[in-house]
């Protein structure tokens, strides 16, 4: 059997015209894909890995300007008509997008679309692609297929749409399925859905799949070769086990020296890359990672590094590094190239937890919406019941990780919690005052001490205002004099490790870790003993984020703050927090010592969420048993009678006998330890079991 | 990052710049302000005299525009037109722009009871007929001239962009910079000034801008036929529906200077308007693919 | 939902209640039918005049909420009242909306269906040739105020008149009294009264519809479900056109449903220019001529009208866009 690659990609390069000049978005990119093999891509923004697969398929605007080859089953796609690539598109190759919701026709039902891409290439009647279409459509796992293909996009959940795409992609046996960021926009559970949709998708039609994305922990389960881009340009590419266990760029190590580990009992530092990726306009000659490169030399800043082959690696690993024989010959590490900082515990951390004053306390706390239909005419028809009775406290020095998927209720929480008022039911109490009793005034005094940090650094600051306007903003308004705060403002800057004179610049001048650090500054501005931090590094480049999270490891040590840190990431919160509180449908399911949880979760969402949870580990990832849960999460308004999991459960499912169910039916499960020990962990299930998911614990890669 | 940083508002100057209609425009515009106010100091004749002798001669060295009928200079005249136009254009959309940011900022950001009085308020006024009530009051504003008049027409003109404002007010309430003023402890009339309508100021302005011009014709279509200026006061409207009839014959010009001008009035204004559009929202124009 | 719309109606209801009785009220106050007869040469006797404006309902002696209250009752039995030439404001209302609708309605359709093709043909087509032209003369046409574009084009018709050297278009009225209505010259010589106003609508709707249409069709042809739908192997054409245009439409359907709602009240320029005698006429006559009862009935009118085009707005969004019909 010859092996013909099926995509042959040469040198491709892109260009945009701009108002500030050319921006080379892709600079000399090559690549094959075998039939039948997963390719996988990884780059963060800017790396230019998605237009690069919008070139290949023709779909860049016109005035970009494209050179190279691109060759597709050995006829080259470049310069074609657009007549002759629509006749490849969605045949010989199609492509999945990031965000469904807006990928998808608002206007058109689902099962249309899905249809309509069959008759584009098969000579059928309507009736007969629509049939088809339902066939796709419960190929991929959408129940009632019949019924749902006649339902229009926002009429479907983010995962059931994520796989009505995929449906389109294969309705005509494509051969290379080119997925852009497929799961990026999904939910932990849901992302292990749909990669599992897109492995059996691959079985079905045998097809070859380009895997784009910035989570390495997807290409590592995925993927069988993997590229990685850098400013347009690859800078390492191989065997998936290469590349992830034997690095040998400087970007490659410290990319993987970044990412919090899961797996990982020790708190290790993270290796945090400085600096931010380049602009593509002006590029320096040179390799465009010298200014974050801890092993740059002269010569890195003359010549761009050519790929290079690794010798000790299999064939086709190659790495573009001036030094990379350098590292080969070595075998060097992030933790060997890249110094990673020292961080200390906070002192808090010695005393006992039952000894600290308790700086947050929720009892009961409750908050439900009012569920409004219809556009012309808004009515009530029911409750959401968004956060239903959680209780949970936070001690002097403590991180508490508040974990959950979308439609869990932790940003209703943190919401109740800064708006300091009374609450629907339940209290909150703050720094020993319950909210429910504050007047106006103490509500004014006590936000001195509670401050908060925003996950999207580009929404959380106006962005017309002046950075020094923005950190005085707080100061200003709880009456601080004039001299105190521009001293104030100074010191600000310099702790979050931004120098003072960038003050005057307004945030669209910063890049998304800076305005992260600009909003960590303001929080810190009047000295508060709590922060509530909302997904403070989702919204940040992979390599960015260990320097932020770093920072925030580093102020609560010189600080002594307390942190209440709401995330999806539960990698971050194994690296970050002390305990873990895990949500599910308004309710806590599992609480306790972050350790405990994770080595031995207990309750089955747990269990599924970090089996869900794609490690940068190729050999791990291969191995791992994965529970990939039922069905969609259920509406908030409607929540399940009894335990609120029991609908997509895999105990429930699987082991437990009718009298068991039943109970899970019937009776609400209250937060008990499992094991009926004193330690610090409790979940609520009836059958709550410790299994050790994450199983080889202390295993690191090599 | 760049070395190159710009202000914003530098950056939407030199876009505006960059579109010479818009630059044409906003240079016809100025043109107009300086003849219409400065032009008549320079002019040997006054609008209100009537030269019974030179009654209805075309345009000559003399008399730039012609006369009338009764001898009263067409280009004094129109000019003081000129005058009344611009400036019940420009004030006018100022206040109903200011009376549509408050009410739409207000009704977006504290809902409840605010919002739906303001609704209310607003589907009420726009199912008044405006020019209805304005015709009807004409005689009261004889005398007043037209402060009265422009008021009036600014009452009628705000709701619509009320409502944009409302809607996008909405929205803004759930930015995260908004909710970290709000648990700062910044007072609510503070964040809306100091945050929410800022950060609208580009849809602001075009929208000033476009109201010039729509406050203008408003103007023109009362005033032709008597309910807007009163005489002896004088505006394009009233030299319009004095002389339209005069237009096919050989006495046009009467009809056709005060008209013209008008028109390149109304489109220069547009112009700009569009301009400022595309320099302070470029986002507005996208028409290509990512 | 019957209990919702129920509360929506009657929302409605009384803004038309509070808009029509402010109308009456400040048209009872501010016009003074008084001065219609008394200004009359020679002047006739008060007695007279009194009882004429009795009649009418018209008498300023007779307190403002007692002319009110019996106006009310007539509306509630379908009756307007009395102009005051001592006609029917039903009549006349009814006689005139129907010139309006001819008028009006065949240069409004034409308009805006020409002017979403031209606007959807245009940003297809963004920076060529025809598109710079469309947007400039669009831009143009839309900063020409009816009244001046009406003159102009009444005019031209006369030039274009004695060009040919025979009458080719009217510009005054509606049809030329003495040819049987549905003759074939009947039909003929109203078409030719019908060519010059029409033409000032067809342009100024096309200008607009072109030009808001492009704006949407620009808004959405970034979108990425255009782009899906070439990823699928759809020409960019036939993508354009079917998902394109569909979506871009949904914000026309407002602009559609205030036009034809409205196109009952008429033109106040159209009419008054090319002397047809439609509501838009009638509506500044009214109030030159203090006629309260007619004011009156206009404003209601309105009110009415501008109710029935947010409903049917709000109706047609609601059919094009599946997004708000969640049910």
């Amino acid at each position: 059997m010859s092996r013909e690659p099926l995509l042959e990609v040469r040198d491709l390069s892109v260009t945009f015209p701009s108002e500030a000049g050319p921006v080379a978005a892709v600079r000399g990119l090559s690549y094959h894909v075998m039939p039948g093999e997963v390719l996988g891509i990884v780059g963060e923004s800017g790396s230019g890995k998605s237009v690069s697969s919008l070139a290949v398929m023709g779909l860049l605007p016109s005035r970009a300007r494209i050179t190279g080859s691109v060759r597709f089953r050995g006829s080259e796609l470049l310069g074609r008509s657009d007549k002759d690539l629509s006749a490849i598109r969605g045949r010989g190759i199609s492509m999945i997008f990031q965000d469904p919701l807006s990928a998808l026709t608002p206007v058109f039902t689902v099962g249309d679309q899905i249809a309509e891409a069959v008759r584009i290439h098969q000579k059928v009647s309507q009736q007969a692609a629509l049939r088809r279409a339902v066939e796709l459509l419960d190929l991929v796992g959408i129940p009632n297929p019949a019924q749902r293909a006649g339902a229009f996009p926002h009429e479907f959940s983010g995962g059931m749409r994520q796989r009505a795409m995929i449906a389109m992609a294969i309705a005509n046996n494509p051969d290379l399925i080119i997925a852009d960021e497929p799961t990026t926009a999904l939910d932990v559970t849901i992302q292990a859905q749909i990669l599992e949709t897109l492995r059996k998708a691959q079985e079905t039609t045998g097809a070859a799949i380009i895997m784009i994305t910035h989570d390495l922990g997807v290409i590592a389960g995925a993927a069988h070769r993997v590229t990685v881009m850098y400013a347009g340009k690859p800078v390492e590419t191989g065997e998936v086990d290469d590349v992830f266990y034997r690095p040998r760029m400087p970007y490659t190590l410290g990319l993987l020296g970044s990412i919090p580990r899961l797996d990982s009992a020790e708190h290790l530092p993270l290796t945090p890359i400085e600096g931010t990726p380049p602009s593509l306009i002006h590029l320096p000659r040179g390799c465009p990672f010298t200014p974050r490169c801890p092993m740059r030399i002269d010569k890195c800043e003359q010549i761009e590094p050519e790929l290079l082959s690794m010798q000790t690696s299999g064939t086709g690993h190659l790495a573009a590094c001036h030094r990379s024989i350098e590292i080969e010959e070595q075998n060097l590490q992030s933790t060997d190239i890249f110094p990673a900082p020292v961080i200390g515990p906070p002192a808090a951390a010695g005393i006992p937890r039952d000894q600290r004053p308790v700086v947050l306390e929720l009892q009961d706390l409750v908050k439900h919406f009012p569920l409004v239909k219809g556009a012309i005419l808004r009515r009530q028809v029911g409750n959401v019941y968004a956060v239903d009775g959680i209780s949970l406290d936070i001690r002097e020095g403590e991180t508490l990780g508040l974990v959950g998927e979308s439609g869990c209720g932790k940003t209703t929480t943190i919401m109740e919690i800064l708006n300091l008022k009374r609450p629907a039911s339940g209290s909150i109490i703050v720094l020993g005052r319950k909210t429910a009793q504050m007047s106006d005034r103490e509500r004014f005094a006590i936000r001195r001490e509670l401050s908060v940090v925003f996950q999207d650094p580009m929404a959380s600051l106006d962005p017309r205002m002046p950075i020094s306007d923005i950190l005085d903003e707080p100061m200003r308004t709880h009456g601080i004099p004039d001299a105190e705060r521009s001293s104030r403002i100074e010191e600000l800057l310099q702790i979050v490790g931004l120098s003072p004179e960038h003050a005057s610049r307004y945030p669209q001048e910063f890049s998304g870790g800076q305005r992260q650090r600009i909003g960590i500054a303001r929080a810190l501005a009047l000295q508060p003993k709590l922060l509530v931090l909302d997904e403070p590094v989702s919204a940040l480049d992979v390599s960015i984020r260990a320097g932020v999270i770093n920072l925030l490891e580093k102020l609560r040590t010189d600080l002594g703050l307390s942190y209440l840190f709401v995330a999806h990431d539960l990698s971050v919160v194994r690296h970050i927090a002390d305990r873990v509180a895990v949500m599910y449908l308004g309710k806590i399911v599992e609480i306790g010592n972050v350790d405990a949880v994770y080595r031995l979760p207990a309750h089955p969402y747990t269990q599924a969420l970090l089996s869900a949870i794609p490690l940068p580990d190729p050999r791990k990832e291969r191995a791992r048993r994965r529970i990939i849960l039922q069905g969609d999460l259920p509406s908030p308004a409607n929540p399940p009678s009894g335990c609120r999991f029991r609908t997509r459960c895999q105990k429930f499912a699987g082991e437990l006998d009718d009298r068991q169910r039943q109970r899970c039916i019937d009776e609400q499960p209250l937060l008990r330890s499992p094991d009926n020990s004193a330690e610090d962990h409790l979940a609520a299930c009836h059958y709550a079991e410790g299994y050790a998911v994450l199983e080889d614990v202390a295993e690191m890669t090599s | 990052m760049d070395a190159a940083t710009q202000s914003r508002s530098r950056l939407a100057a030199r876009r505006f710049m960059r579109r010479r209609l818009a630059v044409l425009g906003l240079f016809m515009v100025l043109l107009f302000f300086v003849f219409a106010y400065l032009g008549p100091s320079f002019y040997k004749w006054k609008f209100e005299d009537q030269n019974y002798t030179s009654s209805l001669q075309g345009p000559s060295v003399e008399h730039w525009f012609g006369t009338t009928q009764n001898g009263g200079d067409m280009y004094a005249l129109t000019m003081r037109g000129l005058q009344k136009s611009l400036i019940i254009g420009l004030i006018g959309a100022l206040i109903s722009t200011a009376i549509a940011a408050v009410a739409g900022a207000a009704a977006g950001y504290f809902s409840g009871w605010t919002d739906r009085a303001i609704i209310a308020l607003i589907d009420l006024l726009l199912v008044l007929p405006g020019f209805l009530i304005i015709a009807i009051l004409s005689p009261v504003f004889e005398g007043h001239t037209w402060h009265i008049f422009v008021l009036l027409l600014a009452a009628f003109q705000w709701m619509i962009t009320a409502r944009v404002i409302r809607s996008m007010t909405l929205s803004m309430k759930e930015r995260e910079f908004v909710h970290a003023a709000r648990f700062m402890g910044v007072s609510d009339w503070k964040i809306i000034l100091r945050h929410i309508l800022p950060n609208m100021s580009s849809f602001l302005i075009i929208d000033a801008t476009i109201n010039v011009s729509s406050l203008i014709l408003a103007e023109v279509g009362l005033s032709f036929f008597g309910f807007g200026v009163q005489p002896p006061d004088i505006s394009l409207g009233t030299l319009i529906n004095d002389h339209w009839q005069s237009a096919g014959t050989e006495n046009g010009y009467q009809f056709y200077f005060p008209a013209v001008l008008l028109v390149l009035l109304v489109l220069s204004v547009n112009l700009v308007g569009d301009g400022l559009r595309d320099a302070l929202d470029p986002n507005a124009k996208v028409g290509e693919q990512r | 939902m019957g209990k919702f719309l129920l509360h929506r109606f009657v929302y409605l209801v009384v803004l038309v209640v509070i808009a029509t009785s402010s109308t009456y009220f400040l048209a009872a106050a501010a016009l003074n039918p008084r001065s219609n007869f008394e200004g009359r040469n020679p002047p006739p006797p008060p007695e007279a005049v009194d009882s004429l404006l009795d009649g009418l309902n018209l008498n300023d002696k007779t307190p403002i909420t007692q002319r009110f209250e019996r106006w009310v009752r007539g509306v509630f039995q379908w009756n307007l009242g009395d102009t005051i030439d001592s006609g029917s404001v039903n009549e006349e209302m009814g006689r005139r909306m129907g010139v309006s609708l001819r008028l009006l309605l065949i240069g409004s359709i034409l308009g805006s269906l020409g002017g979403v093709a031209a606007g959807a043909y245009s940003a297809v087509k963004q920076y060529g040739i025809p598109d710079h032209a469309m947007t400039f003369a669009s831009f143009c046409i839309l900063s020409i105020p009816t009244v001046v574009l009406s003159v102009f084009l009444a005019n031209s018709g006369a030039t274009l008149n004695n060009a040919a050297g025979h009458r080719i278009v009217y510009n005054t009225g509606e049809y030329t009294p003495g040819l049987t209505e549905f003759s074939r010259a009947g039909i003929a010589d109203r078409l030719q009264h019908l060519a010059l106003p029409s033409l000032v609508l067809l342009l100024q709707g096309f200008a607009f519809y072109s030009r808001y249409q492009r704006n949407s069709m620009l808004d959405v042809l970034g979108s990425e479900f255009v782009r899906t739908a070439q990823a699928k192997g759809l020409r960019r054409s036939k993508a354009l056109i079917k998902h394109a245009l569909r979506t871009a439409l949904i914000p026309m359907g407002t602009f559609f449903a205030y036009e034809f709602a409205l196109i009952f009240i008429g033109s106040i320029f159209v009419e008054k220019i090319f002397s047809w005698h439609g509501m838009g006429e009638w509506f500044i006559q009214s109030i030159q001529k203090n006629d309260v009862n007619a004011t009156a009935a206009i404003g209601m009118f309105v009110a009415v009208l501008v109710l029935i085009a947010g409903f049917l707005s709000d109706v047609v969004t609601v059919a094009l866009d599946p997004r708000i019909r969640r049910s």
